[in-house]
Formats: structure tokens, sequence, C-alpha cells
């Protein structure tokens, strides 16, 4: 393996991007860590492509300070960025052979031909694209389409690369082995990737990190498993995975702890800050068990209301004093609820959060 | 940074210490200035200019220019992008401020125009460097530069235009003058209603205006139904109509309208001999005007009026009819009312167009006198009093852009386009029975009297005499484009040769720069986002709406003096051609680029490629049908442009136009018409080998480019 990689870290520290009276992004800082992945996520219109195009250079801050490896490069044009960017749209030259586009960063760049050729084409079977030099993009898959923009990116050996949604034209099964395919190179070559994706499921699979944005701040910064444990919103709780809000009480009982009640059962979890009274919590669809109501001392009862066989699970929604529970059963796929049966209800340790 | 600041203060240091900095009689390729440089008067550098002949003015010239390699030289550490602001402004505003504030001075020349591009190039190093439009250099140069030429050559002649309306003929400040000038009898008087006196040419040019407007919407509505909604079988025939405006230089209508209904020509000699209609001057006027304005103007009605019949959804119809409305109903209650903005447009299309015209009222008018002959009479004519012109101007300018504004504001929140991006598989219904009669009652005839016209024009000049003597003849052909075959060549004889050269050479020149700029404008409107981009666009677009012969008037008036010093040269006319043209390449431009995504330069960008290799390499092969497009209108405009044209025309630079009006104002028929079949006939060629290039060049999955014709102003 020859393609060298000069992975940097990426810094904002206060960056505002206004576009007249609308603010794209507001006051946000953050750093990714050299040779890591970073997932910016948020539902569309949250700021985070245009955080990923100041990063890329294509747009320039209102206020704050963008650094690359240290340096600032707040009014750097993205010529000069080093920073590569593989687009939504993929982006290919259409008038373009495969061979032409991957070459074309390093004959810009004052490459000899030669050289250039033969970095494009390592770059190319790096991606699995052997045999395809002289096909116009228009007569690719989508799928291979998607590998060359990555290889045309990559053969720069880019300080950071920049993905912006890269699996969105992808049909379903393809955006699963594209996503895994894209961690393995970033892990291999160690390169500091910013991944824009709105799908919480493809960030939770390759991200090191994952920023949630939501109206132009950063709602939580995290690794996956904070994010989906400890949300730190009823915003982030119910947009990463499925989440059911309800209201609950909360009694501090020490410095980290306190008891929660959620209709007739209570239970200890961290109270985050969170005064006495009434609190916020969001619960996780598979962190609530159910069996079926044949006792009366149940302190949490519920109805059935709707029952889906998805195959390996099944899903219910189930009625009771706290609200509609959205729940998720694994276990029971075998002999499943049927609608209107009587249920009692109980929570897991894991999965039950008190939000803001 | 560095090396584009260093760059354009060495290129203006260079042209202030060793360039002529005013203009030359024979040009700076003419070469006599070099006799007596450097210390010679006339072909003197700034710097000798300063030093030796006392034009002091120019001495902080050199300061502006040597500030940022100074600093440089202090600190090391470059000039700062303020630094370079200041520069720039400050150079730019003293080299415009001396070149009007000093008399005595020549019109600017080579060294002052690099000494000027190199400190407005500075200025934009600045801007970018302030972090302006993503801090490329190369944008905010750009845009420098397209709006200095705008400045320069649109807004500065137009507002000289109103400057010289408040002038008195010595140049004086006299506003009393504009208003008896403005509200004179022969501009608002309304003799007309009560005796047989005419009417004030601003009314007459209304009254023409409204005419042709609604004429020429009513038969482009019947020609665009008769193509969309009839089962007609010639409807390619009719699609061919569209292309005639392209090719026809305006006034030639006019010309064959003489040869059918003036004194000597082939209908009045047929009414003559067949009914003893005594022959008369009745074309002469309004009718012969109107007449040939609704000929010329027509096809462009048509090519609106298609877009909005096809555009009108199907489903709409079929929706009426199911609702149970019989096929009159459907047409009167829905198709029609949702034509209406498309009407609207027509007429104002129409109306501005005949505004506009000059061609056609100089060879038919007669004593019906409308604005642009008028304002081209109070320059050329015994009066030359260019206060007048300037106040009539202003007139046809208000009405002018009284119609666009209408046409953009009032109609454009009034689309009723109900094309989208859904499949709409159903069928336009056919025409009510009564009223496809009424369309092709009236179109046909129309289309008939068309082809007879084109035909007079072809035929017209193999005649010896018309209306006397209709022997076959190439005697105008001979006396036209003669060429003499001798010992050391061939010799242009023919009288028509020397502007036939010029013009083919004005519009070489002229196309590829007015595509150049265009398309540069039309990049930086669909790709960039910057402050003033709105003002931007107005600029670039106004010279579109600005009637040809108040050009012409405002280039004279602009340009005949230092500090810009151009009439009479060619120079002026490719100017007026660029800017007049530069619309349709921008629009043009505009329509190709908004169809290739954006993220393709961005891609290019952030692969380490500059603004100018992303335009090479990216941009420009995926724009080639626009470009050819641009340049094919480009070349084309140049060719058949009259109104602007005429002003500007000298004994060295002769148009082949202005040449063509020369001749039917010495009622020299013949060789003019011969010429014009030769025109046409050479544009047809010009377009058919553009049509087969480009028609060859099919990128990939994407359509190919479509150039609309939407409102061209003569």
């Amino acid at each position: 393996m020859s393609l060298e990689t000069h992975s940097a870290s990426v810094e904002f520290r206060r960056v505002t991007k206004a576009y007249g009276p609308v603010v794209a992004v507001r006051e946000v800082s953050f750093t990714v860590a050299a040779g890591t992945l970073v997932t910016l996520l948020g539902p569309s219109g949250c700021g985070k492509t245009t955080t990923l195009r100041l990063i890329a250079g294509l747009e320039m801050t209102t206020s704050g300070q963008i650094l690359i490896g240290g340096s600032d490069v707040t009014r750097v044009p993205a010529t000069d960025r080093d920073v590569s960017m593989v687009f939504q749209s993929y982006a290919l030259f259409p008038h373009m052979t495969v061979l032409e586009n991957v070459c074309y960063g390093l004959s810009v760049g004052g490459e000899p031909r030669d050289r250039a050729v033969a970095a494009a084409r390592e770059g190319l079977a790096l991606l699995g694209l052997v045999g395809f030099d002289d096909r116009l993009p228009s007569e690719l898959s989508g799928g291979q389409q998607q590998r060359v923009a990555v290889a045309r990116a990559l053969v720069l050996e880019p300080r950071v690369l920049l993905f912006d949604e890269p699996l969105s034209n992808l049909d379903a099964k393809l955006r699963r082995r594209v996503r895994q395919e894209i961690r393995d190179l970033q892990q291999k070559l160690r390169l500091s990737v910013v991944y824009v994706t709105h799908d919480q499921e493809e960030a939770l699979a390759v991200s090191d990190q994952i920023i949630v944005m939501d109206n132009a701040v950063i709602a939580q910064q995290g690794t996956p498993t904070e994010l989906y444990l400890e949300p730190a919103s009823r915003f982030v709780a119910d947009f990463i995975g499925d989440a059911n809000l309800v209201k609950g009480t909360l009694k501090r009982t020490d410095e980290r702890l306190a008891a929660l009640r959620l209709g007739g059962v209570e239970f200890a979890l961290p109270h985050r800050g969170a005064t006495d009274g009434e609190v916020n919590v969001a619960i996780r669809p598979e962190a609530v068990r159910l069996r079926p109501a044949d006792g009366t001392d149940a302190p949490l009862v519920g109805t059935i209301l709707k029952a889906a066989y998805l195959g390996s699970h099944m899903e219910y929604t189930v009625g009771s004093v706290i609200g509609e529970l959205f729940v998720v059963d694994s276990g029971g796929v075998a002999a499943p609820f049927t609608v209107g049966a009587r249920v009692s209800i109980a929570f897991t340790s894991h999965g039950v959060t008190v939000v803001d | 940074m560095d090396r584009a600041v260093l760059g354009w203060a060495v290129a203006g240091g260079i042209a202030y210490a060793l360039l002529p900095w005013y203009a030359l009689e024979d040009g700076i390729f003419g070469f006599g200035w070099l006799s007596g440089y450097p210390t010679d008067r006339i072909g003197a550098p700034a710097l000798v200019q300063a030093l030796l002949h006392g034009r002091l003015a120019l001495l902080p010239v050199a300061v502006f220019l040597l500030a940022p390699l100074a600093v440089r030289g202090f600190r090391g550490a470059g000039a700062s992008p303020a630094l370079l602001l200041t520069v720039g402004a400050g150079g730019t505003a003293w080299i415009a401020v001396q070149g009007f504030a000093v008399g005595g001075q020549p019109g600017i020349g080579v060294g002052g125009l690099v000494v000027f591009a190199a400190l407005l190039m500075l200025f934009c190093v600045g801007m970018a460097a302030k972090g302006a439009f993503n801090g490329d250099r190369f944008l905010s140069g750009g845009i420098g530069a397209v709006v200095a030429l705008v400045v320069v050559f649109v807004f500065f002649p137009v507002s000289r235009v109103l400057v010289g309306a408040v002038e008195d003929s010595s140049g004086a400040f006299a506003p009393s003058e504009f208003w008896a000038k403005l509200s004179a009898r022969e501009v608002w008087g309304l003799d007309c209603l009560g005796s047989s006196a005419g009417c004030g040419v601003a009314w007459n040019t209304l009254i023409l205006g409204v005419l042709v407007g609604a004429s020429t919407t009513a038969l482009g509505l019947a020609f665009a139904l008769i193509v969309t909604r009839t089962g007609f079988r010639a409807k390619k025939a009719l699609r061919l109509l569209t292309v005639l405006p392209i090719i026809t230089p305006p006034f030639v209508i006019g010309l064959a309208v003489i040869l059918l209904f003036g004194r000597a020509g082939a209908f009045t000699t047929f009414m003559e001999r067949a009914f003893g209609v005594v022959p008369s001057r009745w074309i002469y006027g309004l009718p012969g005007v109107w007449l040939a304005q609704v000929l010329a103007f027509t096809p462009i009605a048509f090519l609106v009026l298609i877009g909005v019949v096809e555009g009108i959804s199907p489903s709409m119809e079929e929706a009426a009819q199911t609702l149970r409305a019989d096929r009159w109903r459907t047409f009167t209650t829905v198709s029609l009312p949702l034509m209406r903005p498309g009407l609207a447009n027509a007429f104002l299309l129409g109306f501005i167009e005949s505004l506009a015209d000059f061609g056609n009222p100089l060879v038919l008018g007669g004593n019906y006198h409308v604005l642009s002959i008028s304002i081209f009479f109070a320059v050329v004519g015994a009066q030359h009093d260019r206060g007048r012109a300037a106040v009539l101007s202003i007139v046809l300018l208000v009405f002018t852009l009284g119609a666009f504004y209408a046409q953009r504001r009032w109609l454009g929140r009034r689309s009723y386009a109900t094309v989208t991006g859904k499949g709409d598989a159903g069928l336009h219904p056919p025409l009510p029975a009564s009223m496809q009669r009424l369309v092709y009652a009236t179109a046909l005839p129309w289309a008939v009297f068309t082809a007879v016209i084109y035909v007079m024009i072809l035929f017209g000049g193999f005649v010896e005499t018309w209306g006397r003597d209709h022997s076959f003849s190439l005697r105008h052909y001979v006396a036209a484009f003669a060429v003499d075959v001798t010992d050391f060549g061939l010799r242009w004889k023919g009288a028509a040769w020397n502007s036939l050269w010029t013009t083919i050479e004005i519009a070489a020149i002229s196309a590829p720069l007015t595509a150049a700029i265009g398309l540069l404008t039309a990049y930086l409107l669909v790709r960039q986002r910057f402050r003033g981009k709105e003002a931007f666009e107005f600029g670039t677009m106004l010279s579109f709406a600005i009637p040809g012969t108040v050009i012409g008037i405002s280039y004279i008036l602009a340009f005949n003096t230092p500090p810009i010093e151009l009439t009479g040269t060619g120079i002026i006319l490719v100017i007026c051609f660029v800017f007049r043209n530069m619309p349709v390449s921008v629009r043009a431009g505009i329509a190709a680029m908004s169809q290739i995504d954006r993220s393709l330069d961005e891609a290019s960008l952030t692969l380490g490629a500059r603004s100018p290799t992303t335009i090479r390499r990216v941009i420009l092969p995926l724009l080639r049908p626009a470009i050819v497009a641009a340049l094919v209108f480009s070349f084309v405009r140049a060719m058949t442009a009259i109104s602007a044209v005429i002003f500007l025309v000298s004994a060295n630079y002769d148009m082949a136009t202005s040449y063509i009006v020369g001749r039917v104002e010495n009622g020299d028929y013949g060789l003019a018409i011969a010429y014009c079949s030769v025109l046409i006939g050479f544009m047809v060629l010009v377009v058919l080998l553009i049509q087969f290039v480009v028609g060859r060049r099919r990128l990939g999955r994407r359509a190919p480019t479509r150039v609309s014709l939407e409102g061209i102003p003569a």
C-alpha cells in the first residue's frame, strides 16, 4: 500500500455561517481528531451540510475560526485546503472517462501524466475497480460511480476526506455493504473522515464520534454508545433510534442516582442533573419487557393496541397509564400477544434515561 | 497572493513607464508613434508625459502603482488587503477623475488602459483577500472586470443621455430647455384627433406599438393554435417561421413591402392595370410601417405563444371535459384564461419591438414620425440638436423600460405555466370547429403573404428595374458583387464588397468577445453568491431593454470626446455589438449552466483545481452547445443590426445594413434587395454550418440545450 495518508485534525472555534438573516450554523465548536471518522447527523436543514462545506472551503465563515492540522484555514479557498470531498451526486465529470476523472486532481496539481495514471490505477484497484478505465460515468452502476468518486478523492492523499450523504443514491442492501467498505478503508488508511448523513443507523454503524445537529447548533456529541444510551435531550433520544417519551417523577437519592417512578414502577437511575419532581424520560422500545398479566399485583399494566409481526421480532403498541408505548420484543416471536391482551410492563435498566 | 499583486503592479508599472498613455491617430499597431518615442508628446508614456510635458495629474498614478511594491519591499510580508483596496479604488478613481477634469488631453490609450486594468485587478485581489467571493481571486477579478465594463459601456453612456437632455447646444446646464423640448407640440401634440395634421411623435409611437403588439399577438396565437391543437399537415413549414427573424435584417421586410405596395410595386401596378386604381403613396406612413412590423415580429409572438399553449397541462382541459364542458366551453373557460399571461407577454414583446424598430419606419415612415426616427434625424438631420435627441431618447427609454417593468413585475407573478415534473400523459383537446375555421382563416393567408414577401426579397434582385422593366438581369448583383480576375489576383470591384468585408470582420471580432463576456457573466450569476448580485444582473441585462437608437445616440454623446474617444473607429462598433448582444449570450449561458450540477465545479475545486482550470476543463466542455449558440447569435445579430449602428458607422467602417439603407434612401432598390438576399443567404449558411457542428455533440444523457429567442429588441 503506497497511498500515504497525511491525516490531520479539524477544529471549529465558534463558527457561524449566516446567509443574510438566515443562520445556517450558529457558534459551532468541535474537534475531529486525526485518523477518526466523525459523523454529522441531523434532519435536513439542520446545518450539517453547511458545516461540511465550511470544512471544504466551499463556503466562507461569517465569524469564527476553522483549523485543519492546527493551522488556521478560515480564509483559505477550497483549492488550497488539501481536503477532498465525495459528493452526494458523486459529481463525476460526465465528459471524462473513469481514469480521466480519477487523474483529474493529480494532473491539475501538476503531476506528470504517467505518474498520475499510475496513482489513479492504484486508487481504482484499491476500490476494486479494475478494467473500467475507459468507461464514461454514465456507463457505470450507481455503486461503481460511488467508488470512482471515492477513488478520485482518495488519490490526492488529502488531509481530510469529506463525505456528503454518499450512500443516499444507493439501494438499501448496497448501502449496508458500501458503508462497511468506507469504514474499512478509513480504518486501514487511518484517514480523517467527516461524514454527513441523515440516517442514524448509518451513523451508528460507521462512526468513532457522532455530532448530532439540530437547528444550526450541536445538540450532542459523543460515541455511538453514548448517544444511544445517554441521549442529552428529547430531540437526540427521538432522532437516534426510537424512543418513547413519557413523564415520570424523580427523587434524588445521592450525588449521582435518583429514584424514578413511572406509573406504579419505581427504579434507580442516574439523575443527570435533573431536579426533583416531574421529568421527561426516554424509553427505548427494546427496554420494555412485557409479560402476560395473570396476577393482580403488577405495578404497571397495559393493553396491546396494535401488534405487527416482522419476522425477527414483534412490534407492539401498548396502552398504559403513562401513555402509549412502542415496544420491540425479539423474545416472544413464537408466541406473540394478540390485540386486546392485558400485559404487565417492566423496564430493563439500560435504555431508560432522564432527558431535558 | 503575492504573485498576483506583484504581477499586476509590475504590469501597471511597465505600462506607466513604457506604453503610450494616450490614444494614437493610427492605433498602436500603426507604429507611427515609434519615430518620436519616447519623448515625443504624442506617443509618450505617462511618466514622460508628466515629467516633460507638464501633465502633472498623471504623477499620482505612479504612487498608487508603487505603493504595494514599496510596502512589500519594506515589510517583506506583502501588501495588506486594506492597502490593496485603497490603492485600487484610489488609483482607478484618480485616472477617471483627472480624465474628465483636466482639459486638453487626448483620449486614453493603451498605456492608460493597462494601468487602469492593473489597478482594478489590485482592488479585486484585495477584495478576495478580505474573504469576499469565497476568497477566490479569479471570481473577484471576473466580477470586477464585468462590472467595470458595464459601467463604462452601458451606465456611463446612458447617464450621458440623461445629462445631455438638460444641456443646451453649447453644453451648459439648461433645465428650462429640457422642459421646453419635453413638452413640445411635436412630441405630445394631439392635432390628429380634430384635424388632418399629425399627432406628436410620442403618440405616434404608442399608437403604432399598441397596434403592432395586438396584431402580432393575435396572429401569433393563431399560428400557435394551429401547430399545437389541430391536425394541420404542414406544421414543420410553419415552425420554419420562427427562424426567420434570426436571419432577416429588420428593414428588409419594409423594403419588400415597398416592392409590393409602393408606387411602382407589383401589387400597385396590377391594380392599376386591372382596375384603374391610381397609384398613390398610401403605404408610406402608419399602414406601411404597421404592415412591415407585423410581418417582422409575428414570428416572435408565435415563438412565445407556442411555449405558452404547449405549457398548459392537458389534464386541466381533460378535467374540464370530464366536468361536462364541451370543446367550446373548455376552450373559452379554461384554455384561454390560462394563456392570458402568455398573451400579455407576447403583446408587450411586440410593443417593445415596435418601439425599438428603426429600419422599417426609416424606409416606410413617410410623414408618420416615430421616436426612433425623430431621434436619428435630430442628430444627423439639418436640426443637429443633440439636446432634442437626448430628450426624445428619454421618452423612448421610459416607454420601453416601463413595458419591460410591467412584463417582469406584473407577469412574473402571474405565470400559469402548468408544466410540472410529473409525467403528464394527457392529450390537448382539438380546437372547437368554429375556432379552428377562424384560426385557419387568419393565419394561413398571412403565412402565404409572408412567403410572398420572402420570395420578393429573393427574386427582387434579379429584375432589371422594379415596377418598370421586369426582365431578368444580373445587373444589381454585378454592381454589388463583381469580382475581377487580374494578374495580381482577385480584385473586389463590386460596390458592396467594402461594407460586406467590414461587416463580417466586425461581426467575427465581436462574436467571440460577446460569447466570452456573456458566458463569464452567466457563470458568475448562476454559480456564485455575492452581495449586490441582483444589481449586477440588472446592469448586465439593461442594454437588452434599451432601444438601439438610444444606445447609438448615447455612444455618440459619451465617446465623441476624451477621455474615451472612440467615434469613427471600428472599436466602437465592436463594443456596441458586444454590449448590445451580451444579454442574449448571458441568457443562453444561464439556461445551459443551470442544467449542469453545481457539485461538478465544487468537486473540481476540492480536487485542487482553481476556478480558471475548472472553467476550462469542466464547465466549458459541458457548455459547448451554449457557446455555439452564443456565437451564432452574436455573429448574426451583429450582421443584421441597424438601429444603433447607423449612428456609429464612418467612412472607414461602413456596415452592410447602413450601406443598404443608404441605397434605399437613394431609391436604388435593386441593389439593396440583392444585397439583402446575399446577407440572408450568408446567414442561413452560417446557421446551418453551426447546427451541423452542434448537432453531433450530445453529452451522455444530457438533453441538448435549447436557446429561446424570447424578446430580442431590434
